[in-house]
């Protein structure tokens, strides 16, 4: 308490805002807030939220609407967008900055102080210290010292004075670094989220086959325009082998700008099309209300002599199989076809999970057969009579989701992450290392003194000390 | 199905070397080290082969390439990943520093892991893999997570062992922490032997009844009895450890490991973990999410926790490199870290939706 005398208000609320404390309290309220609101669902229906409450806590229905209501006054149900949430976060880059601030002048003067020669005295009370005798001269030996420094990657200055010869190096020093370069990684990517909600947006547009949009859509239906119209030429899933499960699912999209094609590309989940800023990426898909009423089958149908001809087709219309009689009336369409215990085919799903077709053959005056086709299974193509019938696509029925999203400080996020990879590198894996060799002649023979410091990872930096004495001894033996 | 066979013997080789490891430590035998290192390894081999097998196995259903059939998908191959890291990472601690002991506080977290698996009946089906987890993001991100997962389950045994090394007095706030965190992580695996015994006594095994058993025999039982002997017997263990404690730190003291040495293993393994953590957890996360869903933060649940992990260990880091602090009060805040950590994994998944649920089967 003595020392806070005469310091200035001022004085003191920095001090706050340096100190670990505060990092501390921040990290505190923003783990504890945050707690509550991976509880809660955020932006959710109510009682959505009042079944989580009476599950996880046993409340009766009465009362999780009465602690919903309270949490809900507190933005709690929509926390991470909440003017008190957002403070926390400015009060944590606020720390952050000034906490950096306080404390870089002394690491840039411990980065860009040199390494100086050193008193014997001081190098033997070093963290790392070796000591031997050698026979010779000190000049010797200053050779096989200095190979040995830079076989383990330092570049040693040298000094001659009354106690001998001595060199010394250091490396790494940029290192101590490492900490404010992490700091300023964590600012940049906050700048970068501030870019994103100020001058981008997240938007969905559900797109049906075919259709063209020149707006996507907001939260609450809130048109945003695109700048350019968007067209979906086609969508397909793609199932894992008798299941229902989708493996892929593919829009086909082209960007067209004043009514000429632009560029074109095929999107899959976790490959999307960017243009002009806008990115597509693909997310849900459905069938569009009026069902089949629209759609377009393609069929291709072949004869049992190898003729083939593809049709594009609606429901209730007709088609021939080439050089024969025969031809097929489509009078149904089914989206997700089955086959109930009795035999008799039903419809399970409204998603195009099994799409067929209901296919009533004849030939002039009379009905032949009828059956349905299966677009997923093949081995329901072929026809009594040994024509086939090819159920290859159908189109205009589906619509892709796509989320779409404009976030131009998406790229200094990106650049934030980069920094604090090199930055944690610095802090975690190097170090400040420095390292003096002292040469003092004594009666014929030589006194090696070694002395090594390191700021982090001092086993690492022993080794190599170990190493290089083993070298300088060694290299000494063999030169004679 | 070849690759469940050499799981279920590493299953067995690392129940074993845990009951191994506690025995050396109690009764300081090198012979019994010895085995539970041998052990150990042959549980480390099988398990290996294991994770190949399966995703060749992956590779093979899936029809994809080798990057992206990396079986990491769901709760239960995570799981398994996760065990593997740990044990690899104990085995080169083990070498390094010379020393079993660790080997006890260790191998058990291995098999409350093990456990967990069985009594949640989480499928151990390869599924196939919906789109957004066919990317090569998937091997990066999830990989270091686990990798810095197993690091900071280290830093957990080693936090707890330098308590236990550095407490003396019983009314002493660390003795007091690490006798009640110790008497619940016993008082939990007491629980999920309860539920295997009565499990495969009363269902004889039957596979589609053990979903979700965890602490139906215990503290999830439908008796209210039960639930309130439950919670008394986890007193009863927590004041047993807390009565016996110094036993365990005699034990312990009785090894050749010096209190540094573990305080410097906890300050290593969380020095290792928190970038791998950051870069592949959070970092790589957010790519991914970028790219697959438009956003790279949601504070979806598992994000938010993995934020809160975060500032778990930048803390523990921050207030040993700036404030100095040193020893009991650092191993306090690597111990609770770790307890972040398991509810990001499994809590999130088990609790809470979100987008990150593919692992909740």
């Amino acid at each position: 308490m003595e020392k806070d005398k005469g310091k200035t208000i001022i004085d003191k609320i920095w001090d706050l805002f340096a100190s670990v404390r505060l990092a501390v309290v921040v990290f505190a309220l923003i783990s504890a807030t945050s707690i509550v609101g991976t509880v809660l669902e955020q932006q959710a229906e109510p009682e959505k939220n009042i079944k989580v409450l009476v599950k996880m806590f046993g409340f009766d229905h009465e009362t999780a609407h009465g602690v919903l209501g309270v949490l809900d006054s507190m933005l709690f149900t929509n926390m991470y967008h909440s003017w008190w949430f957002l403070a926390l976060l400015l009060l944590f880059a606020t720390n952050l900055i000034i906490c950096s601030l306080d404390r870089l002048p002394r690491v840039l003067k411990m980065v860009k102080e040199k390494v100086r020669p050193m008193p014997l005295e001081h190098i033997e009370k070093m963290s790392i210290t070796k000591t031997f005798s050698q026979r010779g001269k000190a000049s010797q030996l200053k050779d096989f010292a200095l190979s040995g420094l830079s076989s383990i990657g330092f570049k040693p200055l040298e000094t001659s004075g009354e106690q001998g010869i001595q060199l010394y190096a250091e490396k790494g020093n940029f290192t101590r670094l490492g900490v404010y370069i992490t700091h300023l990684s964590i600012l940049i990517i906050l700048a970068g989220a501030i870019i994103g909600i100020y001058f981008g947006y997240n938007a969905f547009l559900n797109l049906p086959e075919g259709e063209i949009s020149s707006v996507a859509y907001k939260d609450k239906g809130v048109e945003i325009p695109l700048g350019f119209d968007l067209r979906c030429d086609n969508f397909d899933v793609e199932y894992y082998p008798g299941t229902d499960m989708p493996k892929a699912y593919r829009s086909w999209l082209t960007v067209m700008k004043n009514g000429k094609e632009v560029t074109k590309k095929s999107i899959v989940v976790n490959d999307p099309l960017t243009y002009e800023g806008v990115t597509f990426y693909q997310s849900s898909y459905g069938s569009v209300p009026k069902g089949m009423g629209n759609g377009i089958l393609v069929l291709n149908a072949v004869s049992a002599n190898g003729k083939s001809e593809q049709k594009k087709i609606r429901i209730g219309e007709s088609f021939a199989i080439p050089g024969t009689p025969v031809t097929g009336h489509v009078s149904d369409f089914s989206p997700a076809l089955s086959i109930d215990q009795s035999g008799k085919p039903f419809t399970y799903s409204e998603r195009m999970t099994n799409p067929a077709v209901l296919v009533e053959f004849s030939e002039p005056g009379k009905a032949k057969y009828s059956g349905w086709l299966l677009k997923r299974y093949p081995q329901t193509w072929s026809l009594p009579d040994g024509n086939r019938v090819e159920f290859l696509d159908y189109w205009g029925v589906e619509y892709t989701g796509m989320q779409v999203r404009k976030d131009p400080g998406v790229f200094v996020v990106y650049l934030g992450c980069i920094i604090m990879a090199v930055g944690l590198y610095m802090t975690f894996f190097m170090s400040h290392r420095r390292v003096w060799v002292a040469l003092t002649e004594e009666k014929g023979s030589v006194k090696v003194l070694i002395g090594a410091s390191a700021n982090k990872n001092r086993t690492s930096l022993e080794r190599k000390i170990e190493k290089m004495a083993t070298a300088i001894s060694a290299g000494h033996k063999g030169g004679k | 199905m070849t690759s469940s066979v050499f799981f279920g013997l590493a299953t067995i080789a690392y129940i074993f070397a845990m009951i191994l490891y506690i025995g050396y430590l109690a009764f300081r035998k090198n012979s019994v080290g010895i085995v539970a290192t041998t052990v150990t390894i042959a549980g480390f081999v099988s398990q290996t082969l294991a994770l190949l097998m399966r995703w060749a196995e992956f590779k093979e259903i899936g029809g994809m390439g080798w990057v992206r059939a990396v079986p990491l998908t769901n709760l239960y191959e995570s799981l398994i990943f996760f065990v593997w890291c740990l044990i690899l990472v104990y085995l080169v601690i083990e070498f390094r520093y010379k020393n079993r002991s660790f080997g006890a506080f260790i191998t058990p977290v291995a098999a409350l892991a093990l456990a967990f698996i069985d009594l949640t009946g989480m499928s151990k089906n390869i599924q196939p893999l919906v789109p957004a987890l066919q990317s090569n993001w998937l091997l990066a991100h999830v990989m270091m997570s686990f990798i810095s997962y197993a690091l900071f389950a280290v830093s957990f045994s080693t936090g707890l062992m330098y308590l236990i090394v550095k407490s003396d007095q019983r009314n002493e706030a660390s003795y007091i922490f690490w006798t009640v965190t110790l008497g619940i992580l016993v008082a939990t695996l007491a629980a999920m032997g309860l539920d295997f015994l009565t499990f495969k006594v009363a269902f004889m095994g039957k596979q589609e009844l053990i979903r979700s058993y965890l602490f139906r025999a215990s503290f999830r039982s439908e008796s209210t009895a039960v639930v309130a002997a439950s919670l008394a017997a986890t007193a009863g263990i927590i004041f047993v450890v807390w009565r016996f404690g110094g036993a365990l730190k005699r034990i312990i003291s009785g090894f050749n490991i010096s209190a540094d040495t573990v305080d410097e293993l906890t300050y290593k393994s969380i020095a290792i973990g928190f970038p791998i953590f950051t870069l592949g957890g959070l970092i790589f996360g957010a790519i991914w999410a970028d790219q697959a869903w438009g956003k790279y933060w949601t504070w979806d649940p598992k994000e938010t926790w993995s934020l809160i992990t975060w500032f778990f260990y930048a803390f523990f880091l921050h207030s040993r490199l700036m404030r100095g602090w040193k020893g009991k009060k650092v191993a306090v805040v690597a111990v609770l870290g770790f307890v972040a950590v398991v509810f990001t994994y499994l809590g999130v998944n088990l609790l809470l939706s979100g987008l990150h649920a593919y692992g909740s089967e």
